[in-house]
């Protein structure tokens, strides 16, 4: 009776001083009206009117979409090109533990969160987008799963991968609240998070790519092939790398405070490294694009203007940055490396626009086009995901956080530790 | 430690492989899929039709949808609508005026069944394709996916519905024949079993060969459907997509769907045996340093 009664109210000044921490974090840091802040404010307020005005009268009151064009910027920029956008957590994570290449430790965590932050928030954006969201827990759970479909595929990698990031990041937030012994724990799972994650990235962004597999009548063959998936995935590589270049200019700008100083002396020795990969993924894909361009016989659309979009989505946006990404490497030229990432994700941009939205339904006389109050949407969920990020970033060890306890630790633990090591302690 | 680190690998790549494992593409009933047994369908003679759209008034009806409007312009080429799930359109082709009812094709391994993720969109037994309310969270992955265009959405409403021809299931189940077809006063609709039809359709054109082009739109493209036409022209002059192939469309994907419990069964043992090898490589260099320091 005595033992049980004892940690009460231990426990319960835990939890007030728990509930204390909670709310003194969730006050902002530093001054609210920035002229950012007045921005994406804006943006925001705007974006709830016009979704309040969506769920009202229907998905028809704000935006363009027609029965020819059932997927528009929604679909076409926030999930498709967002979630290319965000492979870069696959790829850094492959990189720091599969390969165990520790000079990207530094980088890890600000890409998981990244990347963790694009899929909620561009899932969100789906849900944006159905027609009977009250739905949307159907392929979830219950009788209803149609499993022949692609998107069923895509839905339910969306989800678990959330969960395999979530778990990726969780150690920080550990951290972040001082739970040592729960951090422990949640590092036991980053090596199982992470295998698990790559794998589902590899399915769900080919199948971003398979989507379109059966729109094969309303897709210019210049853009519709057997081998979309394929071409997704290895692009994904590339775009999401170039994201993290990008992202890493502005955080070392915006949150320079917050950066360790493992990330400080790192820096420019990861970003020359990523424009390494960038710039060979590249080629890669200009050898696949090859192949696709001889095997479906596209000679015959080159000379039209769908051709002409063609050769600039790959001479201006492939082509170039990743002869930029090699010059870059040859000069050590941080500025052009992010010139090259800045036109590989335009790039990416075209390409994933290309094949859901401009060159879909290529042939009817009647164009989409996004309304405004579709690119303000768009804008409020970014916006919001950078509020996110910017009050986890100022708040958790994203940017500065001890490596030796990391991944050597983790080494460790799936290796088990040598002899040598044992006998010493 | 390692053998807990292996089960733990296993079991994520046991319990992907189940979750792949499901991904089915031929779960439909293979009687509906080849057109065989139950399936039923339309067969439309172009040649016999008037063009008095009393097929599309007949639907209205049927399905308690507005009227359509009595005075239209037949020059302008109308498509259903979520309020009109067919349309007669009248075509100026080089044998003449052409009247061609259009609605749903009822394929017979169609692109929205396969599409759709919440199996609202769904094969009944009888060939009909239809779709259920209490499923259906309204992605329009089915429109997208659809070659004929067929599914419609209503984009105007806050609780929107897909709609689209679903071969009038109600009336099929009391063993009548679809509205439009009852309600067609030339004999242009002919309703029975798909395999019957087409050796209706086949002994027409045997039969009089000056009055068809000798093709069956529906019989193989896109790897069949429910509702056939004849025509006397060839059917790219009557607003026909004559550019679908005779590939069933979920046939498209099949590949992707087969590469999925592959990859979910052979990536993760493969990033772990990677992961593995360049742990050991990294933790042989250190103890040497370590040990080195203390002797």
């Amino acid at each position: 009776m005595e033992a049980t009664s004892v940690p009460i109210p231990r426990l319960a000044s835990g939890f007030r001083r728990f509930g204390r921490f909670i709310l003194h974090e969730l006050r902002p840091k530093g001054k609210i009206l920035t002229p950012f802040n007045v921005i994406t404010g804006v943006i925001v307020a705007v974006g709830a009117v016009l979704l309040a005005i969506r769920f009202i009268w229907g998905l028809g009151s704000i935006t363009n979409l027609s029965q020819d064009v059932p997927w528009g910027l929604w679909i076409g920029f926030d999930v498709v090109t967002g979630v290319a956008f965000a492979g870069g957590a696959y790829v850094v994570t492959f990189m720091v533990y599969i390969l165990g290449q520790d000079k990207y430790h530094p980088i890890v965590r600000v890409t998981v969160l990244n990347g963790f932050l694009a899929y909620v928030f561009y899932a969100g954006a789906l849900l944006l987008d159905l027609g009977r969201p009250w739905n949307v827990i159907n392929p979830i759970i219950g009788n209803s799963f149609g499993v022949s479909s692609v998107l069923f595929l895509v839905a339910w990698h969306f989800l678990l991968y959330m969960v395999a990031e979530a778990v990726e990041f969780s150690p920080a937030v550990a951290e972040w609240l001082g739970w040592d012994r729960l951090r422990k724990l949640l590092k036991g799972l980053t090596v199982g998070a992470v295998i698990f994650g790559i794998t589902l990235s590899t399915l769900h962004q080919s199948g971003l790519g398979a989507l379109y597999l059966m729109a094969k009548p309303k897709i210019h063959p210049l853009w519709y092939s057997e081998f979309i998936p394929i071409l997704f995935l290895v692009s994904s590589v590339f775009a999401g790398l170039s994201m993290v270049i990008f992202e890493g200019t502005i955080t070392q700008k915006v949150f320079r405070h917050r950066v360790g100083r493992s990330l400080r002396a790192s820096h420019d020795g990861i970003v020359l490294g990523l424009a390494r990969v960038c710039a060979g993924t590249m080629f890669v894909y200009l050898f696949l694009q090859l192949l696709v361009f001889v095997h479906e016989q596209r000679w015959a659309y080159l000379g039209t203007g769908w051709g002409a979009w063609y050769l600039i989505e790959l001479g201006g946006f492939v082509i170039l940055p990743a002869v930029l990404f090699m010059t870059a490497l040859r000069d050590r030229n941080l500025r052009l490396t992010r010139v090259a990432a800045v036109l590989t994700l335009v790039g990416i941009l075209i390409n994933r626009l290309n094949v859901s939205v401009i060159a879909f339904n290529w042939y009817a006389a009647e164009r989409y086009f996004p309304t405004w109050m579709e690119i303000v949407v768009t804008l409020a969920v970014i916006s919001v995901e950078l509020w996110v990020f910017r009050w986890i970033v100022n708040r958790m060890p994203v940017l500065d956080f001890a490596r030796h306890d990391d991944s050597d630790e983790l080494r460790a633990r799936v290796a088990g530790p040598p002899v040598a090591y044992q006998t010493q302690e | 430690m390692k053998r807990r680190d292996l089960l733990r690998t296993m079991c994520v790549a046991g319990g992907s492989a189940v979750l792949g494992g499901v991904t089915h593409l031929e779960a439909q009933d293979t009687d509906t899929a080849s057109g065989r047994g139950q399936a039923m369908g339309v067969l439309v003679d172009t040649t016999k039709c008037l063009g008095c759209r009393l097929c599309e008034f007949a639907c209205a009806k049927a399905n308690g949808l507005p009227e359509p409007e009595k005075e239209i312009d037949r020059a302008v080429e109308r498509t259903p609508t979520p309020t009109q799930l067919t349309v007669n359109n009248r075509y100026e082709t080089e044998q003449g005026p052409v009247s061609v009812k259009r609605q749903c094709m009822h394929c017979l391994r169609p692109a929205c069944v396969s599409a759709c993720l919440t199996m609202a969109m769904h094969k009944t037994p009888t060939g009909a394709v239809d779709w259920d309310g209490k499923k259906c969270m309204g992605c329009r992955f089915c429109m997208v996916s659809c070659p004929f265009n067929v599914p419609k959405f209503e984009y105007h409403s806050a609780n929107p519905k897909i709609t689209k021809c679903v071969m009038c299931v109600d009336r099929l189940a009391r063993g009548e024949e679809p509205a439009c077809v009852a309600g067609c006063p030339a004999g242009a609709l002919l309703f029975g079993r798909r395999e019957e039809l087409i050796e209706e359709a086949r002994k027409r054109i045997y039969t009089e060969p000056g009055r068809y082009v000798p093709h069956i739109y529906g019989e193989h493209e896109a790897g069949g459907t429910s509702w056939l036409y004849l025509a006397k022209v060839p059917f790219d002059q009557l607003g026909f997509r004559t550019d679908l192939g005779t590939t069933a469309f979920p046939m498209y994907t099949k590949e992707f769907l087969y590469s999925v419990p592959l990859a979910l069964t052979l990536v993760p043992p493969f990033l772990l045996a990677v992961n593995r090898a360049t742990a050991r490589a990294h933790h042989e260099e250190e103890p040497m340093i370590e040990a080195e320091g203390e002797t």
